[in-house]
């Protein structure tokens, strides 16, 4: 079976060939598969990047809320939060932020899709992150803490200089599969119609018929996606490593 | 309260709509947890064989599967292989196949790291019984690894679960599916959405209960 590659280099409304493959833009000219790939790949990158600011803050918030000393009900709040988005499908999450919550919370009636997306796998991830952050802080020697007491730091401060900062070298790696985790889950935007990567393959698979290029190509972009992140993680732990600390939880040489 | 009118849901409605879904999304959990771990183990033992061989394939399947979305590859195998087999293969299908497919992937991960956490005197022990590589793994190391793994296994399976709602894109009828159908006919979209998510909800949080307190069994018996 003959793979033909030109397909990308058509214009997306009258099918012609355009000489160089990107098209010349604006709404008079012309526009290929190629640049519609390129901008459905930016949606997919946006869409996970977005989702990943929210988790992370979410997820540290939470996961620190749980392991606060002597706040039972903030830990009990945590453990909930944890529970609640964990337990439940991400497609189903995404149908409740996207088909519920703008009609029964009038307030979100004028929402753009987009941050709902962005709501929905934030916070899912936000669970998974929150359950590392414990687990994070909780791998700390207690000695730790102590010594921040015995500093007369409050809590505020032991956790700002003395527990984050460790804890948060400590989840490095755990942080990286979540990552490429929330970059591949962002293929489920397509199930609103984002035009992210997913969303691009099942239609220009359809409209051109050439179906195995363009899935190769998408799949091409997710795995160059899931490499770079992975690359660019490794490099954050690299520069991040405490000199001489051994994380107990890498169990390394 | 805000709108919102459940009354619509009752247990004719669940057996009409969600029990036969409900049902399917079960199987297919079962069918691609056993099939992804009989596959995984194949992997995890290419990977681990010292072959060059065996291990580059191996390698390359788990990690390229481990960097795309389950979602792709069930538009793969639902629209694609289809198209360069010239014979279509129902949803249904082509639902299990992806979900074995993907799961093994996963799975190897779980069984290598199994097979790795066992101490190496347990297999110098085998070899200086005179045990064969197949038999060493067979009687000494798998044993050992599968039951170390069992916890690691039920909460991927936990996930499985959850992962099949996405054949509701290329519509399987699954449990999500029929509260879809149910929502649409009996035109209350929204409270089905909810009732699906108080249903995964309730499943999945009494499974990883249910794990949680066989870990601690496990952990006693060690």
């Amino acid at each position: 079976m003959a793979l033909d590659w030109q397909v990308f280099c058509q214009d997306t409304i009258d099918r012609t060939v355009v000489p160089g493959c990107f098209g010349t833009g604006g709404p008079t000219g012309t526009e290929t598969y190629l640049d519609w790939l390129l901008q459905a790949w930016g949606q997919t990158a946006l869409v996970a990047a977005l989702s990943l600011v929210v988790a992370l803050v979410a997820g540290a918030l939470i996961g620190t809320m749980r392991t606060l000393p002597a706040s039972p009900w903030l830990t009990r709040i945590g453990n909930w939060w944890v529970e609640l988005f964990r337990n439940i499908p991400l497609l189903v999450q995404i149908f409740l932020w996207y088909h519920v919550v703008p009609v029964v919370f009038p307030a979100f009636a004028d929402t753009p899709k987009l941050a709902l997306v962005v709501a929905g796998l934030g916070l899912f991830t936000s669970a998974r992150i929150a359950e590392q952050v414990r687990a994070g802080i909780q791998s700390l020697p207690r000695g730790q803490r102590y010594a921040g007491m015995a500093l007369g730091f409050t809590t505020a401060q032991t956790y700002r200089y003395v527990l984050l900062p460790m804890a948060f070298r400590i989840i490095v790696p755990p942080l990286t599969s979540e990552t490429m985790n929330i970059l591949k889950n962002s293929s489920i935007a397509f199930a609103v119609s984002i035009t992210e990567l997913t969303f691009y393959a099942q239609q220009v698979g359809e409209e051109t018929a050439r179906g195995i290029e363009v899935y190769l190509a998408v799949t091409g972009l997710y795995i160059v996606s899931a490499f770079a992140v992975n690359r660019v993680m490794a490099f954050i732990e690299k520069r991040a490593r405490v000199p001489g600390f051994v994380a107990s939880t890498g169990g390394g040489h | 309260m805000l709108g919102l009118d459940f009354s619509f849901f009752t247990a004719e409605v669940f057996r009409g709509y969600i029990l036969q879904g409900m049902y399917f999304s079960f199987a297919l959990t079962a069918v691609a947890t056993l099939g992804g771990i009989l596959f995984g183990t194949v992997l995890a033992l290419m990977r681990l064989s010292g072959v060059k061989a065996l291990e580059l394939p191996a390698a390359v399947y788990v990690n390229g599967m481990r960097s795309i979305p389950l979602l792709m590859v069930l538009l793969w195998f639902f629209l694609m292989v289809p198209l360069i087999t010239g014979r279509p293969i129902g949803a249904e299908t082509s639902a299990v196949i992806t979900f074995i497919a993907f799961e093994a992937a996963y799975f190897s991960e779980i069984v290598r790291a199994g097979i790795q956490s066992i101490p190496r005197g347990q297999v110098y022990a085998g070899q200086a019984l005179g045990m064969s590589y197949a038999q060493n793994m067979r009687l000494v190391i798998l044993p050992q690894a599968f039951r170390n793994m069992i916890p690691v296994f039920l909460t991927q399976t936990i996930i499985l679960f959850q992962d099949t709602s996405l054949v509701y894109i290329i519509t399987a009828h699954d449990m999500l599916h029929g509260f879809t159908v149910a929502g649409n006919n009996l035109s209350h979209p929204r409270e089905s959405y909810i009732l699906a998510a108080v249903f995964y909800f309730v499943i999945c949080f009494t499974l990883s209960w249910l794990v949680k307190r066989l870990q601690q069994k496990i952990a006693i018996i060690r």
